[in-house]
């Protein structure tokens, strides 16, 4: 049940921008820092997001099926593979390695 | 296609993340933005504060704010109309609709674009949630590692220059760092705090 409120917030939140870039006068937005913070953005927070996910369990640092899967994730990146088997891919080595393990 | 198989992954992936259905297609209907979705599930399923996980999601999309900026001119939405084309401001769109050559294009493209994928997108993410609801185990599949696959595959195409794969490296070992000392979610924020001090430094 708690999980509704950040949820609907974080929606509103997302609109809001999309709202506010079709809306603000085009100086706001066109400002040389605005122009530059943004974009780098996603690249940092997922990086960030990659490594918490393939190396935390809770506020610990391991290394289990994840890493594994993280490589061969990377290789179907490199082969320029759809999303779908990019995921596909990840998912099936940790299966794998748990079932061998 | 290819967005009702990204919307698939997401599906599966929200609910493996212990999402329900329903707060699954909610995302899908109402945040309509990939990366955004995938980075509050991600916060979400890891244990993180929900609320770390919501900021996360709307630093992710704040790059909408400047596809709609470079729209306002196309679109020339007003009133409710405006209301309403805000929504589906994400970069296939845009990307369909700065292609074409005429205001009048433009406009058919991105709403053309919009209607379809909004459709794929919510249809694909409601199959996927339940197929994987229906499992008695995903993790039997691995899909509770395919987080870190997903984050790459959104992260890698926008990684051909130099200065994004410095910030990436560098955010990711950064992230590693804070997690033993901060709550979970929000070495994410102090991570998004640094990239926007870089970006004031005078040059």
């Amino acid at each position: 049940m708690t999980l509704w409120a950040p949820l609907l917030a974080a929606c509103a939140a997302c609109y809001a921008i999309k709202l506010a870039g079709l809306s603000l006068p085009q100086r706001v937005l066109g400002d040389d820092r605005i122009q530059r913070i943004v974009p780098l953005l996603p690249v940092a927070l997922l990086a960030a997001l990659v490594a918490t996910s393939t190396f935390a369990v809770g506020r610990h640092l391991v290394v289990d099926a994840r890493a594994a899967a993280l490589v061969v994730a990377a290789v179907a990146v490199l082969l320029r593979a759809p999303f779908l088997v990019v995921v596909a891919a990840g998912a099936a080595t940790a299966a794998l390695i748990r079932l061998l393990a | 296609m290819a967005t009702g198989a990204y919307a698939l992954s997401f599906g599966a992936l929200s609910v493996t993340a212990g999402l329900s259905v329903l707060e699954t297609c909610a995302l899908s209907l109402l945040m309509f933005t990939g990366a955004s979705q995938f980075a509050f599930i991600g916060v979400v399923g890891a244990g993180g504060n929900p609320w770390a996980g919501a900021a996360t999601a709307a630093l992710l999309g704040t790059r909408n704010g400047l596809y709609g900026m470079r729209l306002a001119a196309i679109l020339q939405a007003r009133g409710l109309k405006r209301l309403g084309a805000a929504h589906f401001i994400i970069d296939e769109t845009t990307a369909m609709a700065i292609a074409r050559e005429t205001p009048a294009d433009s406009r058919y493209a991105y709403w053309s674009t919009a209607i379809a994928l909004f459709c794929l997108w919510n249809l694909g993410t409601l199959i996927g949630a339940l197929a994987t609801h229906a499992l008695p185990d995903p993790k039997v599949l691995g899909l509770d590692a395919a987080p870190p696959a997903a984050f790459l595959a959104l992260l890698a195409p926008r990684l051909r220059a130099r200065e994004p794969v410095a910030i990436a490296l560098a955010a990711a070992v950064l992230a590693l760092v804070l997690l033993p000392f901060l709550p979970q979610g929000v070495p994410l924020l102090v991570i998004a705090v640094l990239v926007a001090l870089t970006g004031l430094r005078p040059r």
